[in-house]
C-alpha cells in the first residue's frame, strides 16, 4: 500500500501499519530531539543498531512491512519532554523509560530486555523518595500532565508516516472529506472552545470562520512556527516529534476556509525541524494527502516550508506575512484589515500557531465536547509549556488549562533544585510577566494570568530562586525586546531603549528618585503608544516588578543594594578573618589577582581590584566559608 | 463621499466618509499634533504622536483612524496627553540639542510638536539622553543627510517610493540601529538616487537639509527655465543674487515639484562665466556683439545656404511656442524638413 486514494483506504492503511509494527517483539526508540540529539542520543541509536545486529538480530523496519517477522526494532522518536533527563530511551511494548543513557550503556539495556527480560536499574527514573520508576506513567513529571498535542511526540517515528498512520493519524481528514462540510469543522472547532496557543488567545473557531467567509482567492493557510521566546521550545518540539499532526491540521484548516496554499514559517536555527517538516510533506504528497485531489476527492492543497531569518518580530502575525512575501518583517500598523481578510499577498489568510494546527485532529477524532471537558470554561483544552530556569526537573510539560503554578512548578517541576526558595515565574516570555510567590495559586489560564499582569504568551515558563535580583531579570528581558524591537514606531524604537538604560543604571547602583516614577509612566505610554502587540507588551517584565517587588526597585536605589546580590556594581566579596584559614586556594583562582595573603594566613580582598566574579566564593571550602558577599558595596578605606 | 459630523474635544466639525480624523481636523483649522503625517503621501502611523481618544475608550491614532458619523475625538484625553508627550520626550531625549545653528530652527516639525505637548527642561532631565553619532552623508553635491536629526518618520521613504517611484532609500538596520539608508547602506551617491530633493523638502527635521542654504530676503514667482515643461518656481533672491529654488504647490503643472535641476540647478544664473551677449568672430576672436549686429550676421549666413544643405536642432530648454516657430522656420523659410530635436528620445 502506497497512497491514500480514497478515505475509506485509510482503515486498512491504519491496520497494516499497526500489524507491521506489531511483529516487533521489542522495540527501542530513541529520543531524537534536539535536546537528547546534544546530549549524545545518535551515538546511543547507532550502538543499538550496531549490537543488534551482531546478535544476528533483524531490525530492518522495512522489512515488517513484508510481513517478515522481527526480533527487535529500533527507530527515533520525537521529543519526550525530559529534557533534563536526556538522552531518553524507551522500550516497547513494556514502556520501560531510561534516562541519562549513554552508548556505553546500551550492552545492558539489550541484555536486560532481551535476555533477562528486566530493567536496568541504575537508567531508571530515581523519585525524590529513593525509588525508581519502571515506566514513564510512574515518572510524577509525567503523571501529572495530560498530554495530547505531545501525546505522539515521544513514540511515534517523526520520520515515517506510516508509524503516523498507526496512530489514528489522518483518520480525521478522512473523517470530514467523507461526512463534514467546511462549514461543520468550523462548527466543530467553535465548540471545541479551542483559543490561539500563540500567546492572545482568539477563538480559533471565529478566525476559521471569518476566513471561511473572505471572498477573495486564493486563500491561504499560514502555520505560525517563529518561535523566539528566550527559553521556549514547544513548538520546535512538536514540529520535531509530530510533524504530521501539524499537517494534518492544515489540511483541515484549509479544507474549512476554502484555501489552496499553505506556508509553514519555522525558525531557520530550526534544522531538525526543518528538515523532518520536509520529509513529512514529501511523505504525505506520496501518499496523496497533499497536492492535488487529496485522497481522491476534490480537495487540492500545496504546503511550503518557509524559513523566517530570526527575528523575534516576524512572529507578529501580520510581519510574518509580509516577511514571507519578501519584504521587511514590520507589524502593519493597525487599523487595518484582519488578517483573514487582507494577509499573505493581500489575500484571506488563516494563521494559527504549530500547537493550534495540532489540536485539530484530535478534536475532529475524539469531538467538540471531549476537548472542551479538558481545562475550564473559558480556556478549554491543554496548554504546553518548556519548564526553565531554577526548576529540578526542566522539559515540556503539558498540563490541562486551569492547573495552578503551585502544580506545574512543584509537582511536576520537583520544585527548586538544591534545597533553594521559590521567588517568581516568568510566565509568556519577554512579552509575559513576573508572578510571584503570592500568586502561585494563580490558576493558568489567559484570563487569570492577564489579570495577575502576565500573559500566557506562546509557553514559555522561567521560574526563578531567591537568587534572583528582579531588576536585573526585567533589564534582561528589556534588553531583548530593545535589540528585537523591529524600530518602526517610536515608542516602542526609544521607549524600550529607554527603559533599559534606567534599569541598567539602577543595577550599577545609578538609580535616581526619579526613576521609579519615569519607568511607571513610560511603561505605559509604551503599551499605550506602540503599534504591534509585542511593544504593546514589552514593558510587562518592568510593570510586574515594580508591581510585585518593588522592594527591590527601592533598595538599588536609595540603599545601592543588590537585595539578591547579583548586580555586579553594587555588592563586594569580604574574607572573614576569623573563617580563613589561609588555604590560599581563593588567592589561586582569582583572576586578576586581587587577593594577598601568605600561606596559614588570612587573606584579604583588595577592593579596588577586585571584579565581584565571585571564584573565590565558590572556591573556598565549605568547611570554611569564609568568603562571603555582601551588599551594598564596601567602602574602601581610603589609606 | 457621504458628509458626516464627528466631536473634536466638543466642537462639532463637517468632514467627509473617508477622511481620517487628522484630515477632518486639518480641514477644520484644527491643529493635531504629528511628525510623520505628510499631505502629499499615504499614512504611515509611525510616529505615534497624533494618537487621539475615540468614544471614550479607544486610543487611536488620527492619521489612519477614518471618521465615522457621531464619532466622539478627544486630543486632551489624561491618557492621550501622556502617551503624546512621552512619545516626544523620547524623541527630543534623542534628538541634538544644536537648534540654535540649526537650519530648520523655527520651521521645524520636531520643535512645533515639542512646544505644543508642553515639554518641560524638568521633564527631559528625567531621561537618560543619547544622540546617534553616525557620520553624514556628504556624498550627494545638493543635500546632506544627518542621522543625529533623523526621527525615522519615514516621509523621505514614502516620498521617494509613492511620488518619485525610485525606491533609492528605506529603512536600513533594525530597532534603535534602524536609520535611512540606501541598498547595502552605501553613500546615497552610489544609489539610484537622482537627487531630485523631493525627500529634502519633506524632511520634518533638518536631517536631510540642502547644501550651502542661504535665507533669501524675498521671493519671486517664476517659470523655471531648464524644459519645455514649465514647472512653477518661488526664487528666492537676497540682493540680486538667486539663492534658492522652491517648488512651487500652487502651480498646476507641477503642484510643487520639482528635478534636480530645477530645484539645485540654479547657480548659472549668477555664474560669471555665463553668457549675456552674444560673441561674434572677428580675425579669428570671439568678440562681444550687439544683439542686432549678431542677428543680421546670422540672416546673411542663412540665406546663402538655403535648401537641403541646412539642418536645424531645437533646444529643449525653450518653450513649445519658440520650437514651433523654428521648425516653422526651417521649413518654410529655410525650405528644407531636416529639422530635430534634443529631447525627442
Amino acid at each position: 500500500m502506497n497512497a491514500i486514494n480514497t478515505p475509506a483506504d485509510l482503515g486498512p492503511m491504519r491496520d497494516y501499519c499497526q500489524a507491521a509494527l506489531g511483529r516487533q517483539k521489542v522495540r527501542f526508540l530513541v529520543c531524537a530531539g534536539t535536546g537528547c540529539i546534544a546530549g549524545g542520543s545518535m551515538a546511543v541509536y547507532q550502538e543499538l543498531q550496531r549490537l543488534l545486529s551482531e546478535r544476528d538480530i533483524n531490525v530492518d523496519v522495512e522489512l515488517l512491512y513484508e510481513g517478515k517477522e522481527s526480533d527487535a526494532g529500533v527507530g527515533t522518536s520525537g521529543c519526550h519532554g525530559f529534557c533534563q533527563m536526556g538522552p531518553l530511551v524507551r522500550v516497547e511494548p513494556t514502556g520501560t523509560f531510561y534516562t541519562r543513557v549513554k552508548a556505553a550503556d546500551v550492552p545492558d539495556i539489550i541484555t536486560a530486555t532481551l535476555d533477562e527480560n528486566s530493567e536496568v536499574e541504575r537508567l531508571l527514573f530515581k523519585n525524590p523518595d529513593g525509588s525508581r520508576s519502571v515506566t514513564e506513567h510512574d515518572v510524577p513529571f509525567y503523571n501529572r500532565q495530560q498530554r495530547i498535542v505531545l501525546d505522539k511526540c515521544g513514540t511515534i517515528n517523526p520520520e515515517d508516516i506510516r508509524d503516523y498512520f498507526a496512530v489514528d493519524g489522518y483518520q480525521a481528514l478522512a473523517e470530514i472529506l467523507q461526512h463534514l462540510s467546511p462549514m461543520e469543522v468550523i462548527d466543530i472547532v467553535t465548540a471545541s472552545g479551542l483559543r490561539g496557543r500563540g500567546g492572545a488567545g482568539f477563538p480559533a473557531g471565529r478566525k476559521w470562520l471569518g476566513c471561511h467567509k473572505a471572498g477573495g482567492s486564493p486563500k491561504y493557510v499560514v502555520c505560525n512556527g517563529d518561535e523566539g521566546d528566550p527559553g521556549a521550545f514547544m513548538d520546535r518540539s512538536v514540529l520535531e516529534g509530530n510533524p504530521l499532526a501539524v499537517i494534518e491540521g492544515m489540511t483541515i484548516a484549509a479544507y474549512s476556509v476554502g484555501a489552496r496554499y499553505g506556508y509553514i514559517y519555522v525558525r531557520a536555527e530550526y534544522p531538525l525541524a526543518v528538515v523532518r517538516l520536509q520529509k513529512a510533506i514529501e511523505q504525505a504528497k506520496q501518499y496523496r494527502l497533499l497536492g492535488e485531489n487529496i485522497m481522491g476527492v476534490d480537495f487540492d492543497f500545496d504546503l511550503y516550508i518557509f524559513q523566517g531569518a530570526g527575528a523575534f518580530v516576524c512572529g507578529e502575525s501580520t510581519a510574518l506575512t509580509l516577511s514571507i512575501e519578501g519584504k521587511r518583517g514590520m507589524p502593519r500598523v493597525a487599523p487595518r484589515p484582519r488578517t483573514t481578510e487582507v494577509g499573505l499577498w493581500d489575500k484571506p489568510t488563516l494563521l494559527n500557531n504549530v500547537k493550534t494546527y495540532a489540536f485539530i485532529p484530535d478534536i475532529i477524532r475524539r469531538g467538540a465536547d471531549w476537548f472542551k471537558s479538558i481545562g475550564t470554561e473559558s480556556s478549554s483544552g491543554t496548554a504546553v509549556f518548556a519548564l526553565t530556569g531554577h526548576i529540578a526537573n526542566s522539559g515540556l510539560i503539558e498540563v490541562p488549562m486551569g492547573i495552578t503554578l503551585r502544580e506545574i512548578i512543584y509537582d511536576i517541576g520537583g520544585g527548586i533544585p538544591h534545597g533553594g526558595t521559590f521567588k517568581a515565574v516568568q510566565t509568556g516570555g519577554p512579552s509575559g510577566g513576573c508572578l510571584p510567590a503570592s500568586l502561585l495559586d494563580t490558576p493558568i489560564d489567559y484570563d487569570s494570568l492577564d489579570e495577575a499582569g502576565s500573559i500566557m504568551g506562546s509557553g514559555g515558563m522561567v521560574i526563578m530562586d531567591e537568587n534572583t535580583c528582579m531588576v536585573d531579570v526585567a533589564r534582561y528581558f528589556l534588553q531583548f525586546t530593545e535589540e528585537e524591537s523591529c524600530g518602526q514606531c517610536v515608542p516602542c524604537r526609544l521607549g524600550t531603549k529607554q527603559l533599559l538604560e534606567i534599569l541598567k543604571d539602577i543595577c550599577k547602583g545609578k538609580g535616581r528618585k526619579a526613576d521609579l516614577d519615569l519607568l511607571y509612566e513610560l511603561s505605559h505610554s509604551v503599551h499605550g503608544g506602540s503599534v504591534c502587540g509585542l511593544g504593546q507588551t514589552a514593558a510587562n517584565p518592568v510593570l510586574t516588578t515594580l508591581r510585585y517587588f518593588k522592594d527591590e526597585y527601592e533598595a538599588h536605589i536609595f540603599e545601592k543594594r543588590c537585595p539578591a546580590k547579583v548586580c555586579k556594581d553594587l555588592i563586594s566579596f569580604r574574607i572573614d578573618e576569623e573563617k580563613c584559614a589561609g588555604c590560599t586556594l581563593c588567592a589561586r583562582a582569582c583572576p586578576v589577582s586581587a587577593i594577598t595573603g601568605e600561606k596559614k594566613q588570612v587573606h584579604v580582598i583588595d577592593q579596588s581590584i577586585c571584579i565581584q566574579c565571585g571564584v573565590c566564593k565558590e572556591k573556598c571550602p565549605t568547611k570554611f566559608s569564609a568568603v562571603e558577599c555582601v551588599s551594598p558595596k564596601l567602602v574602601m578605606e581610603v589609606a | 463621499m457621504n458628509p458626516v459630523t464627528i466631536t473634536i474635544d466638543g466642537l462639532a466639525i463637517p468632514a467627509q466618509e473617508g477622511m481620517t480624523i487628522l484630515q477632518a481636523a486639518q480641514a477644520n483649522g484644527l491643529y493635531i499634533p504629528n511628525l510623520c503625517n505628510h499631505p502629499d503621501l499615504d499614512p504611515a502611523g509611525l510616529c505615534r504622536v497624533c494618537v487621539v481618544k475615540i468614544d471614550d475608550w479607544k486610543i487611536a491614532i488620527s492619521c489612519k483612524q477614518p471618521v465615522k458619523e457621531g464619532m466622539v475625538v478627544s486630543t486632551e484625553d489624561p491618557e492621550v496627553q501622556r502617551v503624546r508627550k512621552n512619545t516626544v520626550e523620547l524623541l527630543v531625549a534623542n534628538h541634538p540639542m544644536t537648534c540654535l545653528t540649526c537650519e530648520r530652527d523655527g520651521n521645524c516639525e520636531l520643535q512645533r510638536v515639542a512646544r505644543y505637548v508642553g515639554l518641560e527642561p524638568t521633564d527631559l532631565n528625567r531621561y537618560r539622553r543619547s544622540v546617534r553619532s553616525l557620520p553624514m552623508d556628504r556624498s550627494n553635491p545638493f543635500f546632506e543627510i544627518d542621522h543625529a536629526k533623523c526621527i525615522l518618520c519615514g516621509i523621505c521613504v514614502r516620498t521617494c517610493d509613492e511620488i518619485q517611484n525610485i525606491n533609492a532609500i528605506d529603512f536600513v538596520k533594525r530597532g534603535v540601529a534602524s536609520l535611512i539608508g540606501t541598498m547595502g547602506n552605501k553613500p546615497i551617491a552610489e544609489s539610484r538616487c537622482e537627487s531630485c530633493g523631493e525627500c529634502v523638502v519633506r524632511c520634518p527635521t533638518a536631517a536631510l537639509s540642502p547644501r550651502h542654504r542661504v535665507q533669501p530676503m524675498r521671493e519671486v514667482k517664476s517659470i523655471c527655465s531648464y524644459c519645455g515643461v514649465g514647472c512653477g518656481i518661488r526664487l528666492g533672491v537676497r540682493g540680486d543674487q538667486i539663492v534658492g529654488v522652491q517648488g512651487d504647490r500652487e502651480n498646476p503643472v507641477n503642484g510643487g515639484s520639482l528635478c534636480v535641476k530645477g530645484r539645485f540647478g540654479y547657480h548659472f544664473i549668477n555664474h560669471p562665466e555665463r553668457l549675456q551677449k552674444p560673441l561674434v568672430r572677428k580675425d579669428g576672436e570671439l568678440v562681444e556683439a550687439e544683439w542686432d549686429e549678431a542677428l543680421d550676421l546670422i540672416a546673411e549666413k542663412f540665406s546663402q545656404h538655403k535648401g537641403e544643405q541646412f539642418a536645424a536642432l531645437a533646444s529643449a530648454r525653450i518653450t513649445n511656442e519658440d520650437n514651433y516657430l523654428i521648425q516653422k522656420f526651417t521649413r518654410a523659410v529655410m525650405g528644407t524638413n531636416t529639422i530635430d530635436h534634443c529631447a525627442r528620445l
